[in-house]
């Protein structure tokens, strides 16, 4: 039982690894094919379309929501203590630095990120990509590299989105609900932040959390098995390990430097 | 070459030859499109070499296989195409990926391709609204952009009327007399294979059995009869169309491993 056990977890640990070097090795495959012509702007542009413009409803909306919640729990815990005028502080430090970043990367993973999966995926079961590469054209370069770079490129940009909605439904419920004053929101909110620490380091986790995203996306829709139920497999997958890892690296971020 | 723990296509040695049309006949499971997927390099064999013209292309990284790949043409069984882009789309990505030829001119050769499958007024089409035959042609058409030296097929009658079965019997037969493009066609469709087979690879749980199809169908091997005899109707027909080619001086004969031309 207890040799079994033992072999169990070498295997899952072996497999583990494995699965890491490969995901290195698709990884500099992508870089690789990154710096070779033709850059392939077209895909690109298409990618930034389909993983960034058709992401912004779901963003604004939500990043509304958040902030208006953010407002209203901001307000009762400050106005215990008489300090309701720091709700702009409160409001916007915690989008910034933590919740804009965080909340984007997830909501991105569950809405792109598992369509950039079944995308490529589907395009493996239906022999899409053994066709691309009879026809001499590599399938990283053609399909996966447009994908992951404009994933990591739109996740700046959803996370600055999310941010200024989160901190625009702050407002309306701090200033049009609760009656604070609305110069006094946006004063301690310009005071709090600092662009150098709060604002840069947001953009470097949103671009480590894309990275994150962008890469396991693609790694499992192009490593999934040629079926429906591998697509599906992988589609959940990728959810799954792209959030618990984006939560697991904004720990990290957070950690070592002091985002 | 396994799947899965479970052998397929073990001791198999055959050449196909060039300009001629080959097709691969058996069971489902035989390893018929895995015969294809290693010419082409999709998959690795674990042992023994596959030569493609000169070269054994089990020795060669992806990288140099992508070379090797320009001279091979693939129709895949369900098509295959980018579905996301058109029938123009399409037909015309190999080109602008691999040539310097000029919108006019792509879509010359993208219009003269279309033509030769009989298919027009195309152009703006998805793949998911053309038909089953649609499809196969498209595809076919797309196989040939490039004029590969070597023409792989899959399964390309599978899912087919027997009419569209027909006129893609038609257009392969024609493009081989045509181009002269040698054709490796995986098939388990009896009546068509006959047809317009010149060399037949059958692969039997006993092993592999080749000749032309004349010599298959008057082979005293009880299995190679029982395969074959699904079809029965076929004889007059397929012993005519084995006499003509085998009669036939038109075409050159040439050994495909080593790429030179016989006497």
């Amino acid at each position: 039982m207890g040799a079994g056990a033992i072999r169990g977890l070498g295997h899952g640990v072996g497999d583990v690894v494995e699965s890491l070097g490969r995901l290195a090795v698709f990884t500099a495959r992508i870089l690789m094919v990154t710096v070779r012509p033709p850059l392939r702007l077209r895909e690109f542009a298409d990618e930034l379309f389909k993983l960034g413009v058709l992401s912004i409803l779901i963003i604004s909306v939500s990043g509304l929501a958040v902030g208006m919640v953010l407002g209203l729990q901001g307000y009762n815990t400050l106005v215990r203590f008489g300090a309701e005028g720091s709700l702009g502080a409160v409001v916007g430090l915690s989008l910034i630095r933590e919740l804009g970043p965080v909340l984007t990367a997830l909501l991105t993973t569950g809405r792109a990120g598992s369509a950039v999966t079944a995308e490529i995926g589907t395009m493996k079961a239906t022999e899409q990509l053994d066709g691309l590469r009879m026809m001499a054209v590599d399938p990283i370069d053609y399909v996966v590299r447009p994908k992951a770079w404009a994933m990591i490129c739109v996740m700046p940009l959803l996370s600055a989105l999310f941010i200024l909605t989160a901190i625009g439904g702050g407002y309306v419920v701090g200033v049009g609900l609760m009656g604070i004053d609305g110069g006094t929101y946006m004063s301690s909110l310009e005071n709090s932040v600092d662009f150098g620490n709060d604002v840069a380091g947001s953009i470097l986790k949103a671009v480590i959390f894309g990275v994150l995203v962008g890469l396991i996306a693609t790694y499992r829709g192009y490593t999934s098995a040629p079926t429906s139920a591998g697509v599906s497999a992988a589609t959940t997958s990728t959810v799954v390990i792209a959030s618990v890892s984006v939560l697991i690296f904004d720990y990290f971020i957070t950690a070592l430097w002091g985002v | 070459m396994a799947y899965n723990g479970r052998p397929v296509l073990r001791d198999l040695t055959c050449r196909f030859p060039r300009g001629r049309i080959s097709v691969v006949l058996g069971g489902s499971g035989s390893g018929k499109s895995t015969i294809l997927k290693l010419i082409g390099g999709l998959i690795c064999a674990r042992a023994g070499a596959i030569y493609v013209g000169d070269r054994d292309i089990g020795r060669l990284g992806e990288s140099a296989m992508y070379e090797v790949r320009r001279e091979l043409g693939m129709m895949f069984q369900n098509g295959a195409l980018l579905d996301s882009l058109s029938v123009f789309e399409n037909l015309s990505f190999p080109l602008r990926e691999h040539t310097r030829l000029s919108r006019e001119q792509i879509a010359e050769q993208v219009h003269e391709r279309l033509a030769a499958v009989g298919l027009s007024d195309v152009d703006d089409l998805l793949p998911r609204e053309l038909s089953g035959g649609m499809v196969k042609r498209v595809a076919l058409a797309r196989a040939l952009i490039q004029s590969p030296q070597v023409l792989l097929v899959d399964e390309p009658f599978s899912g087919l009327d027997p009419l569209s079965t027909k006129l893609i019997e038609a257009l392969l037969v024609r493009i081989n007399r045509t181009y002269g493009m040698t054709m490796i066609v995986v098939s388990h469709h009896i009546p068509s294979t006959l047809r317009m087979a010149d060399h037949v690879v059958l692969l039997l749980p006993g092993g592999p059995v080749q000749g032309s199809p004349r010599e298959l169908l008057a082979s005293a091997d009880p299995s190679v009869r029982r395969f074959l005899s699904e079809d029965t109707d076929a004889s007059d027909e397929v012993l005519a169309h084995a006499a003509e080619f085998e009669a036939g001086e038109h075409r050159p004969v040439l050994d495909s491993r080593r790429g030179r031309r016989k006497p």
